[in-house]
């Protein structure tokens, strides 16, 4: 089980939702397995997809906003966990895949095979943190609380291609979608 | 002569500034309270600079008029994400700073950012505002958000220790 399918996964419980995807790999491969307009790819600023998702989900609250993010992403800005859980908004599902690896830059170890990061986010104060398998993600996006996701895999990436739009395209047609 | 505070504040809602991100500086603390009891801007207090550039990003997606409001040691822990992320999109944002380690700082760790702060918004290619006074101030805010939405980049305003 690697990225690739978690992704084939989320994505088969999305609809209109706005979707938010972390730099590299992640954002490639989303691109590859189905491209949308209401798809936002990260292209830099590791770290972020969280605080993206936010801004977003505060400024759209008629939305419902999913983050895909990675475990060496969120180590990277967990700030962001005590920023989300504080402001609470409903319409977000920030959901980490965990493969325990920096993905796009050669699957080095990441801190996050030493953690928990669903017992991490219960800490902070997510009562709705969860693995993936224990849940319908549907009705987790549906839900009225901020939830937290956390789907385990293993490391490796697929042969996505580089996403072949402009940053300002991507931009575009993402805010014209909605 | 306007108050320096209610300056900048008025600034921001005659710009249309209507999300705020923060990370507090003393001199910041009166336009803070105002903002929190405005109900048509949502202020969103962050744990870090740079978690704050990501989400006026995400706001701006989503339709809002972004700042952020700082002190100058903040732009230090956000210089990637206003490159790789406000930039690379050419989306605007208003960054209003207080500039500490400028003429009348009394804390020497303030200093060593506070000379570098313009030099690096030059390195960046960002443009910024150093008003004097309110009224100054006021101006600089309008012409701020505009120059940000006609180039794509963040545009700033410096405001100094003198300034308040």
């Amino acid at each position: 089980m690697v990225r690739r399918e978690a992704i084939v996964d989320i994505m088969r419980c999305i609809d209109d939702e706005l979707v938010v995807c972390n730099i590299g790999f992640p954002s490639r491969e989303l691109y590859d397995i189905e491209d949308r307009e209401r798809n936002f790819y990260m292209i830099g600023s590791m770290g972020l997809a969280s605080s993206i998702g936010l801004g977003l989900a505060l400024a759209k609250p008629d939305e419902d906003v999913v983050v895909i993010d990675g475990d060496g992403s969120l180590l990277m800005n967990m700030g962001s966990l005590v920023t989300v859980f504080a402001n609470n908004p409903k319409n977000l599902t920030w959901i980490v895949i965990d493969n325990g690896a920096y993905g796009s830059t050669g699957n080095q170890d990441t801190y996050a095979q030493v953690l928990d990061l669903v017992d991490v986010a219960r800490g902070v104060g997510f009562e709705n943190s969860y693995r993936f398998e224990e849940v319908d993600l549907k009705e987790i996006i549906k839900s009225d609380e901020a939830s937290f996701i956390v789907y385990e895999t293993g490391p490796g990436n697929s042969k996505a291609p580089i996403i072949d739009l402009d940053p300002v395209e991507i931009r575009d047609r993402f805010m014209d979608a909605i | 002569m306007m108050d320096s505070s209610e300056a900048v504040f008025d600034g921001l809602k005659d710009a249309g500034i209507d999300l705020i991100v923060s990370v507090p500086c003393v001199n910041l603390s009166k336009i803070l309270n105002m903002i929190d009891e405005d109900e048509d801007i949502i202020h969103i207090p962050v744990t870090r600079e740079e978690e704050g550039i990501g989400i006026c990003a995400g706001a701006y997606l989503g339709g809002k008029k972004p700042a952020i409001l700082m002190q100058n040691s903040g732009l230090g822990n956000s210089i990637n994400a206003l490159k790789s992320l406000t930039e690379l999109y050419e989306m605007p944002l208003l960054m209003i700073m207080s500039h500490r380690g400028t003429e009348g700082e009394n804390i020497c760790g303030q200093v060593p950012m506070g000379e570098s702060t313009p030099l690096i918004l030059e390195a960046m290619d960002f443009q910024f505002f150093k008003p004097g006074t309110p009224e100054g101030a006021y101006e600089d805010i309008l012409n701020a958000w505009d120059l940000s939405v006609e180039e794509g980049k963040p545009v700033s305003v410096l405001l100094e220790i003198k300034y308040w």
